[in-house]
């Protein structure tokens, strides 16, 4: 188990190297550059730069120099000093933007994570056990709803709904004389009372997902003999359910935690956007249209490695609770 | 009759061929399975496809899916002909009109076919916004195949012939109009044209890439394979929205739009075909070790045939319903793209530009019907989801149905 482990945390290695340098080329991708836009926005204010000075402020930020030794420079004080480089658009470092944004994208993260959980087994385990009942026949029903909709839209609905009815406006994380404030008791109580929306939002995918997940898994369990002598030899059909069937039925689900998660990062991007919440998916999106390239490089790299943990995360796992992948890897 | 004459014949459900059967049974010495009677000879004699699609005509939902999902791709081929306006048309003098009710009562004649009255409006003296208001004193009926706004059907020729509309100068707006005067109704029905088919030319692209690396590296294995699954391994460590988000930023706003939905395309596929080739690989792992696999190449079948002839057939049902369950996701992929600005951009026309409009809250609590266009991509995707899950209920053999 620990040399399957040991393997698979190396073999994330040349992966992320891989991954920095595809970060770098979409960062660079775009034509012209920050300096370009820049310069246009101080045009459409009226004043005027010229060809020198853009050449100036380009040297100033390193941005004329060729591909590789802008990547080289990038990921070795990324690798070596923690440094992600200069945000132009917000005049700091990289570093602290993300240390702004990113507990408050964790922290939305893993509630989602948990909601989904809490609110899909019940129901996975009820619509298994009551199968085609009108509860099973409902639940099937959102399940397919919450797969084909779109988190946006759905946040886009729920603003109208709230707005128009019930005159609230749910945007946002925190109350606005929060927005700002450095963290604190009362700023972690301010995101609370407002993180009951985004959750909901952004957990409904993943929640109707797994409860189709949990529903078959369940199913193809209490169909098998175990149960039949079990139920046979008198134990309580409560009992019988939580004890075994649903513990097998649970290792799928629990083991692809870090994918589950991964979804989560990447599916709340866009809502993020129309909630206008202060987590990393607006600021990423600023920075992409914008050509703030660091910042918008510093938020991939770390959702992308966060992505690989969450894969590896539940390539362990699974290996963890089914001996058979860890022999077949060996063997192969 | 020998097993092999027997079974070169056309399946037919002729009286005659359940005594050959038995007889050639009888010949070659094998018992008869009590069962093959009772089923009949068709269904025994039936190829893949036949028994999938009986399966799947069973599957009532993925029926009325398949339906719903040709009537949507009807209207998309023949959109000019389902809209009351062009693409480039508007009509600045009913901007953000709400839509327009189809009325069966008259006020003075009482009952009558459906007709709408006259459009006009009035100031609202608070906000000076326009408030739009039914002129009931001329009506207009709703005339069907009627004479409208004239365009060229496919860029063939040029006719006016519309599937429905009211007489000059009366409007019909079945879901409102924009703050341009546009009717939303008819973008909806041109919108469905970009909307439906990048998600099938992003899966095409995807399909054929994602075939031929699956193939590769599931047929050869060893170094090749190692190499493509580090690939993929690389590609879907990506989370999904974000690099769509980063490749699509680069896109430069002016391009020309065929070139913006081809890019677009390419960028949806760029994770896409990562796990098509995934399931393909699986399948001609499994496949490569079966008996007829092996029988080909003893025969002295090349690699290319015998993937063309034996492999490919053998997994073309998993990888239909794969297909099917990828395209929702690329229409969603694009509508949300769209919808953030990024993806294709006015005067392209798809749903999720159409949703651009309804992005702040001012616009939808005034104008509620922006966010029509969210009911279409629901329907959709819920079609292709329901056809894909019949599907693969169909494509499995062990599932009795």
């Amino acid at each position: 188990m620990l040399q399957f482990m040991v393997k698979r945390i190396l073999m994330m290695i040349p992966i992320v190297l891989l991954i920095s340098i595809i970060v770098f080329w979409i960062i660079q991708l775009p034509p012209g550059d920050y300096v370009t836009t820049y310069a246009a926005s101080l045009r459409a204010m009226g004043e005027d730069v010229d060809a020198a000075e853009m050449a100036r402020m380009r040297e100033a930020m390193g941005l004329s120099q060729p591909f590789h030794i802008q990547y080289w420079n990038w990921i070795t004080a990324i690798v070596l000093r923690g440094d992600f480089g200069f945000s132009f658009e917000w005049g700091s470092r990289v570093t602290v933007v993300i240390a702004s944004r990113l507990p408050a994208t964790l922290a939305l993260s893993f509630t989602t994570l948990l909601f989904t959980y809490l609110v899909a087994i019940p129901i996975g385990i009820y619509s298994a056990t009551h199968q085609y009942s009108l509860g099973d026949y409902v639940a099937t029903f959102f399940g397919f709803m919450g797969v084909a909709t779109p988190n946006f839209l759905l946040a886009l609905v729920l603003l109208y709904v709230a707005f128009n009815y019930f005159g609230v406006n749910l945007s946002g994380l925190f109350s606005r004389e929060f927005i700002d404030a450095p963290w604190s008791l009362a700023r972690v109580w301010d995101m609370m009372k407002h993180l009951p929306i985004p959750i909901f939002v952004i957990g409904t995918a993943g929640t109707a997902g797994m409860i189709r997940v949990m529903r078959s898994q369940m199913l193809d369990e209490i169909r098998k003999q175990y149960v039949v002598t079990a139920r046979s030899k008198g134990v309580e059909e409560r009992r019988l359910t939580f004890k075994y069937p649903v513990r097998a039925a649970l290792n799928p689900i629990v083991s692809t935690i870090g994918w589950a998660l991964t979804g989560i990062f990447s599916g709340s991007t866009i809502t993020a956007i129309v909630l206008n919440l202060q987590t990393q998916g607006p600021v990423t999106y600023r920075a992409l249209r914008n050509q703030d390239m660091y910042l918008a490089g510093g938020f991939l790299l770390i959702l992308s490695v966060l992505t690989v943990i969450g894969t590896l995360v539940s390539d362990i796992l699974l290996a963890w609770l089914d001996p058979r992948i860890r022999y077949e890897r060996k063997g192969s | 009759m020998s097993l092999r004459r027997f079974f070169s014949r056309q399946p037919g459900n002729d009286s005659q061929a359940h005594d050959e059967i038995e007889q050639a049974v009888l010949d070659e010495g094998i018992a008869v399975d009590p069962l093959m009677k009772t089923l009949g000879d068709d269904y025994y004699l039936a190829g893949q496809w036949t028994l999938m699609w009986r399966k799947f005509k069973r599957h009532r939902i993925a029926r009325v899916s398949i339906l719903v999902l040709g009537a949507f791709y009807f209207i998309a081929i023949f959109a000019n002909f389902f809209s009351v306006q062009g693409l480039r048309s508007y009509d600045s003098r009913f901007t953000n009109a709400p839509p327009t009710r189809i009325r069966i009562i008259h006020h003075e004649d009482g009952l009558r076919l459906p007709f709408v009255y006259g459009l006009t409006f009035e100031r609202d003296p608070e906000t000076m916004r326009r408030r739009y208001v039914a002129d009931e004193s001329v009506a207009y009926r709703v005339r069907l195949f009627t004479r409208g706004e004239p365009y060229r059907f496919w860029g063939l020729f040029e006719t006016d012939i519309r599937f429905y509309g009211v007489d000059d100068p009366g409007r019909i707006f079945l879901l409102g109009t924009d703050s341009m005067g546009r009717d939303l109704f008819s973008r909806m029905v041109h919108g469905a044209r970009i909307s439906l088919s990048i998600g099938m030319v992003g899966v095409i692209i995807s399909l054929v890439v994602g075939t031929i690396m699956g193939a590769i590296s599931g047929y050869f294995g060893g170094t090749v394979d190692t190499i493509i699954q580090r690939i993929i391994e690389v590609l879907r460590s990506f989370p999904e929205i974000p690099l769509w988000m980063g490749l699509s930023a680069a896109l430069p706003p002016n391009m020309p739009i065929v070139q913006t939905y081809f890019l677009i395309t390419i960028i949806l596929s760029f994770i896409g075909w990562t796990g098509l080739a995934r399931v393909v690989r699986g399948k001609f792992i499994s496949m490569r070790e079966e008996d007829y696999i092996m029988a080909a190449k003893v025969s002295g079948a090349s690699d290319a045939r015998v993937i063309r002839k034996h492999m490919i057939p053998g997994f073309m049902s998993y990888l239909l319903v794969e297909v099917t369950l990828a395209v929702p996701r690329m229409i969603l992929a694009e509508t949300s793209l769209s919808f953030l600005g990024l993806g294709l951009r006015s005067p392209a026309t798809s749903w999720g530009v159409l949703l651009q409009e309804a992005q702040s809250i001012q616009a939808i609590s005034l104008y509620p019907w922006l966010l029509v266009p969210v009911i279409p991509v629901i329907v959709t995707v819920l079609a292709f989801n329901f056809a894909g899950d019949g599907l693969r209920d169909a494509a499995d053999p062990y599932h009795e149905g």
